[in-house]
């Protein structure tokens, strides 16, 4: 099972220190965006929160 | 049961699925895949399960699974692992052979032409010097696409000999060499659409209008989606094309033209589907998990 955050949790933004307002319902692995600066972050860890700069696109990402 | 689901972010589409399987109550376990290490050689057993965060992957592993969905956003990394799968007798969605050709749009203009399923005039060439005579000989606007690659990203019209002596010349020189198989096809008039249609096997899950006033009519570029009604001759064409390229989970692209009437543009092997769920309301992550539960029979 993937780790998931069971409650409303607020984060620090690592791009620019602002206040991020999470889900309960985010998991490991989901891209937020910051409503501060626009930084795309990737929730790389639940317990505890963690979060870090998603990777950038690379050129045979799609679908 | 038990269903494995490689991934690389959680997008919309990934949480609907997690979602799903965790409503249904089915075992799944979710596969970074940053953090694997296949183990090609397993007659060598020194690796151990996990060192420094990353976990190392052994045959055995993987055998729990009943099926693997491989939702890993880049293709290469995506079909290597399944290929390594499919060659240690895993079942996945997709199969490693029907990624490896929707991945690729040569390969897959090439089982479309041969299964006789139409799609627009395409050419391929080696050199800039080819690719522009093959250009200037099918008359102008062509369009010339990276053979992998998706989101519309590179996808260029090109209107006169100029503008095709100038991207010829930028793609041999600052592009990674599969920029150098050059990729040519007829520039269809559409109007100002294209069809998605999303594929589960035999069933066509949801069909979807992507409209832009963009030639590039991709939902990634801002497309809008709408419902598309499927009349016969549609739902021919998608089950030829799916059948052509081996089937599985598909998502296929169609373009109106004015005298050809549906031609296939292309087929993606890990489709996105929020718009066409958005649009239809489809429940497409249940279907999936249906689809995954018959493909692990």
């Amino acid at each position: 099972m993937i780790a998931q955050l069971s409650a409303k949790i607020t984060a620090e933004c690592p791009e620019c220190a602002g206040a991020l307002a999470l889900n309960g319902n985010t998991l490991k692995g989901e891209i937020v965006t910051c409503s501060d600066c626009g930084a795309e972050l990737e929730i790389t860890g639940i317990n505890p929160l963690t979060l870090d700069l998603a990777p950038q696109e690379e050129e045979d990402w799609g679908e | 049961m038990k269903i494995g689901l490689i991934y690389s972010r959680v997008r919309f589409e990934e949480k609907q699925i997690i979602e799903a399987l965790q409503r249904r109550d089915l075992a799944h376990d979710l596969i970074d895949d940053r953090e694997i290490v296949f183990n090609l050689t397993p007659q060598y057993d020194g690796a151990p399960e996990k060192y420094h965060g990353v976990k190392f992957t052994r045959p055995e592993k993987f055998q729990q699974y009943d099926v693997v969905l491989d939702r890993a956003m880049e293709f290469t990394r995506g079909l290597y692992a399944l290929q390594i799968l499919n060659s240690w007798g895993i079942k996945t969605v997709n199969r490693a052979d029907v990624v490896a050709t929707c991945g690729d749009k040569l390969l897959t203009t090439a089982a479309l032409s041969k299964h006789n399923v139409p799609s627009p005039r395409t050419e391929i060439a080696f050199t800039p010097e080819a690719a522009l005579a093959a250009i200037e000989a099918m008359g102008y606007p062509v369009v010339l696409k990276p053979i992998i690659g998706s989101w519309g990203r590179l996808v260029s019209k090109v209107n006169d000999r100029e503008a095709a002596e100038a991207l010829l010349e930028h793609k041999a020189t600052l592009g990674h060499f599969l920029h150098e198989i050059f990729y040519l096809q007829e520039y269809i008039k559409k109007p100002g659409r294209d069809i998605r249609i999303i594929m589960l096997g035999a069933e066509i899950v949801s069909a979807i209008y992507r409209s832009s006033d963009h030639w590039v009519t991709n939902t990634a570029r801002g497309a809008s989606s709408t419902p598309c009604p499927v009349d016969r001759a549609l739902e021919k064409i998608a089950r030829d094309a799916a059948n052509a390229v081996g089937g599985g989970f598909l998502a296929i692209d169609v373009i109106e033209d004015e005298t050809r009437g549906y031609l296939i543009n292309e087929i993606n092997p890990t489709p996105e589907f929020r718009g066409s769920e958005t649009a239809t309301g489809a429940d497409i992550p249940n279907k999936i998990i249906d689809y995954l539960i018959q493909a692990a029979k």
